[in-house]
């Protein structure tokens, strides 16, 4: 293999470009990203980015020596558009086209819009520098979508004193994530610090003064910003031949194709694990994920590893540093396994089907949370899972041979 | 010739990754789940592991510097 492509120059795209060098790759290596800026990271965006505690120089995920050192034929403000597996060829929109003999396709999620103008979304630095530049006192943000980024938003907006309202169509924010409890304590986080958080209300029309309720209520705001979730970048995929199903679809080895691999935000692969397809737009991924792609593009087929996280994410919300470990969603239970909700100080932990798979806690340790994703890794049965006791004290638990905890 | 590990610590996000990779040359503090080093200066016997830590590093919070 002498000519690998990377589409894609986020955090994926970076991880595979330096994980095809650091495994020996010594060819020609192209990276290709959309966006003029060198690989930045996105968390700060909602958060140390959006309150103005860090600059973008802050934000570089290499610094230009070492992005130097990687020997990259790199390819910035270049967008692909289509995808020849037969010539073995991406194709840009200048009408270029760039052959390959692997290629690792990391191009990413973009938000999804509603049908107006003049509202904010969150993805780029480019969004973040304008909508930062619009909060404050006197400020009224109005966010549509109390999801993680919605609530992060909500959460840093405050802090700096703007007045905001979240407008969120479920009863309870994040309750098909995490679960209605745990919904419940982040909905109060907000309300307690004077976010004036609006549940089982739909958004139905937004214009330049406020948004329109589907109720016909009229609610009046300088900004808009809207958090309702993300689509992956597949329409360049879309005479390839390769299969497109809310995201580019792989094996366990995120393998879309042969010599084709996928990683971060865009890529739906088997997770053998959780034994499931997951897509997962979470940080920690988008690298994990990226790394065991260009590693799997480069070995022998019978040296490649399957792909078989468990995932991982946090977010910063008020005083709340919210971590998860494992597959959350289309949970069939939850209960509080450590500490108490109303402290926010707790784990909780999920069952689906027979077996535990994810975690979530807020304010615990490190150590405590390391302890359950041990658990999760070695598929601890439900009925083995330690409960919180009536009084919210945490267990003590000795078995570890179970795989479960100290 | 020997590595050193850079830990920027504002830049921590307390993800953990670094341990998981490294359980010799990183932990996290109790408090706030920020990397701590235990180990700046790690033998050759470790350096893939810190390779693998530096790289997961969601928060690019950690860099080797060849000296």
């Amino acid at each position: 293999m002498r000519r690998i492509v990377v589409v894609g120059a986020s955090a994926a795209g970076l991880a595979a470009a330096e994980t095809l060098r650091r495994e020996g790759y010594d060819g020609t290596l192209t990276l290709i990203g959309d966006e003029l800026l060198l690989p930045y990271d996105r968390p700060p965006l909602s958060k140390q980015f959006l309150t103005g505690q860090w600059e973008s120089g802050r934000l570089a995920l290499r610094d230009t020596a070492d992005l130097h050192a990687l020997g990259l034929d790199l390819r910035l403000g270049t967008t692909a558009t289509g995808l020849d597996t037969t010539a073995r060829a991406v194709r840009l929109a200048n009408g270029a086209t760039v052959p390959y003999d692997g290629l690792v396709i990391a191009t990413g999620v973009r938000p999804r819009r509603l049908p107006s103008e003049n509202t904010h979304v969150l993805r780029t630095l480019h969004d973040a520098l304008a909508l930062r530049e619009r909060l404050g006192h006197g400020r009224r943000l109005l966010v549509v979508g109390a999801g993680f980024l919605g609530a992060e938003v909500a959460a840093t907006a405050s802090a700096l004193g703007t007045s905001v309202t979240l407008f969120e169509p479920a009863a309870v924010p994040l309750a098909q994530v995490v679960g209605t409890e745990v919904g419940q304590v982040f909905a109060r986080a907000h309300r307690e610090h004077g976010v004036n958080l609006r549940t089982g209300v739909t958004v139905s029309r937004v214009t330049e003064v406020g948004v329109s309720l589907s109720d016909g209520e009229f609610v009046e705001g300088d900004e808009v910003l809207v958090a309702v979730g993300s689509r992956p970048n597949t329409e360049w995929l879309a005479d390839s031949g390769l299969t497109v199903d809310d995201g580019l679809v792989c094996d366990a080895y995120c393998q879309a194709a042969p010599d084709i691999y996928a990683a971060g935000d865009v890529a739906r692969w088997h997770n053998p694990l959780f034994a499931t397809t997951m897509r997962i737009e979470h940080r920690t991924n988008a690298t994990e994920q990226a790394m065991a792609a260009a590693r799997n593009l480069l070995a022998a087929p019978e040296a490649r590893k399957p792909f078989a996280p468990v995932p991982y994410f946090w977010s910063d919300q008020y005083d709340m540093k919210i971590q998860a470990y494992g597959y959350l969603r289309g949970h069939d239970e939850v209960a509080v396994v450590e500490g108490d909700l109303r402290e926010r100080r707790f784990v909780v932990a999920y069952r689906t089907g027979d077996r535990l798979t994810g975690v979530l806690g807020v304010g615990v340790t490190p150590k405590t949370l390391r302890g359950w994703r041990q658990a999760l890794t070695s598929g601890t049965p439900w009925h083995e899972v330690p409960r919180v006791n009536g009084t919210g004290t945490p267990p003590t638990v000795e078995s570890t041979a179970t795989g479960v905890p100290r | 010739m020997h590595v050193e590990v850079e830990l920027d610590e504002p830049k921590c996000v307390a993800a953990g990754q670094c341990v998981l990779a490294a359980p010799d040359v990183f932990d996290q503090r109790d408090e706030d789940g920020v990397a701590v080093l235990l180990d700046d200066r790690p033998g050759p016997a470790l350096l893939d592991d810190v390779k693998e830590a530096a790289a997961l590093c969601p928060a690019a919070a950690i860099r080797l510097v060849e000296r």
